[in-house]
């Protein structure tokens, strides 16, 4: 399980690698956390290479969107498959974030 | 992380479809997805929905495993979390067992969906299983034992 950041345009894409769980999420929120300290606005999270994600895997996205929103900017999450889609339905943070079915278009949705 | 202990056996002709399963891990939630894995590949082995392996055993299984090492045992390396599975034709058992005192299950458990939880960053891991489980138990038998069922047509 791994992250990886890259930057199109001026958006910050990080793809989520295998799961997002108790044990690896204070990575990705570090990771973002240090995006946003440089002053990057625009953050796209990618699940397309993910399998699971915890209730703490959750809590982090919750909080990286708070963080994000007070800061002036944005995030938004791409390619969740329907069982990730169903995980976010169930908590309802489906109403939370903003989700886009493909990166192509959470990256036009800026 | 080399001390994961498992017993696993193919308790009867692979016909039957039934197997059972034991491990032992010390606490320190880096075992979670290996022991997650060992679960999820039994529960595909017996022909369990994609979606029961992919989303609902792992998910469940991963909240009462953190929940056992940060709760009840405190992260303590000397104090161990059991975890049985057994699955059958009809059903998957899972206990996982760690050495704290227990809590209130119905007490512990918040609806994080309301408007005033939906921003937590918390709260959400009892809900999970809840949601994602046919019976969620809890009972002590020398410590805080939890008991997820999920039964295979549900």
């Amino acid at each position: 399980m791994s992250f990886s950041i890259k930057k199109q345009g001026d958006i910050v894409v990080v793809d989520v690698e295998g799961q997002l769980i108790v044990g690896n999420r204070q990575e990705l929120k570090q990771k973002v956390l240090d995006e946003l300290e440089k002053g990057e606005k625009k953050f796209l999270i990618d699940f397309s290479q993910t399998g699971y994600i915890d209730s703490s895997g959750l809590g982090v996205l919750v909080s990286l969107s708070k963080k994000i929103r007070e800061q002036g900017g944005e995030l938004r999450l791409a390619n969740l498959n329907d069982d990730l889609k169903t995980l976010f339905e169930l908590t309802k943070l489906d109403t939370l974030f903003q989700i886009a079915d493909t990166r192509e278009r959470a990256l036009e949705s800026f | 992380m080399t001390d994961i202990r498992s017993r696993g056996e193919d308790a009867a002709p692979l016909g039957e479809l039934r197997i059972a399963l034991e491990v032992s891990i010390p606490s320190d939630v880096r075992y979670i997805e290996r022991v997650v894995e060992i679960v999820r590949s039994q529960c595909m082995a017996v022909l369990f929905a994609p979606r029961h392996c992919a989303l609902n055993v792992p998910v469940a299984l991963s909240e009462a495993l953190s929940n056992a090492i940060l709760y009840g045992n405190g992260e303590d390396p000397e104090k161990h979390v059991r975890v049985r599975a057994q699955v059958d034709d009809e059903q998957l058992v899972l206990e996982v067992a760690d050495e704290g005192t227990g809590f209130d299950l119905e007490e512990e458990t918040n609806d994080p969906t309301q408007l005033e939880n939906i921003e937590r960053e918390d709260g959400r891991g009892l809900f999970l299983m809840q949601q994602l489980m046919d019976r969620v138990e809890r009972f002590d038998d020398h410590g805080n034992v939890i008991r997820l069922t999920l039964k295979r047509g549900s």
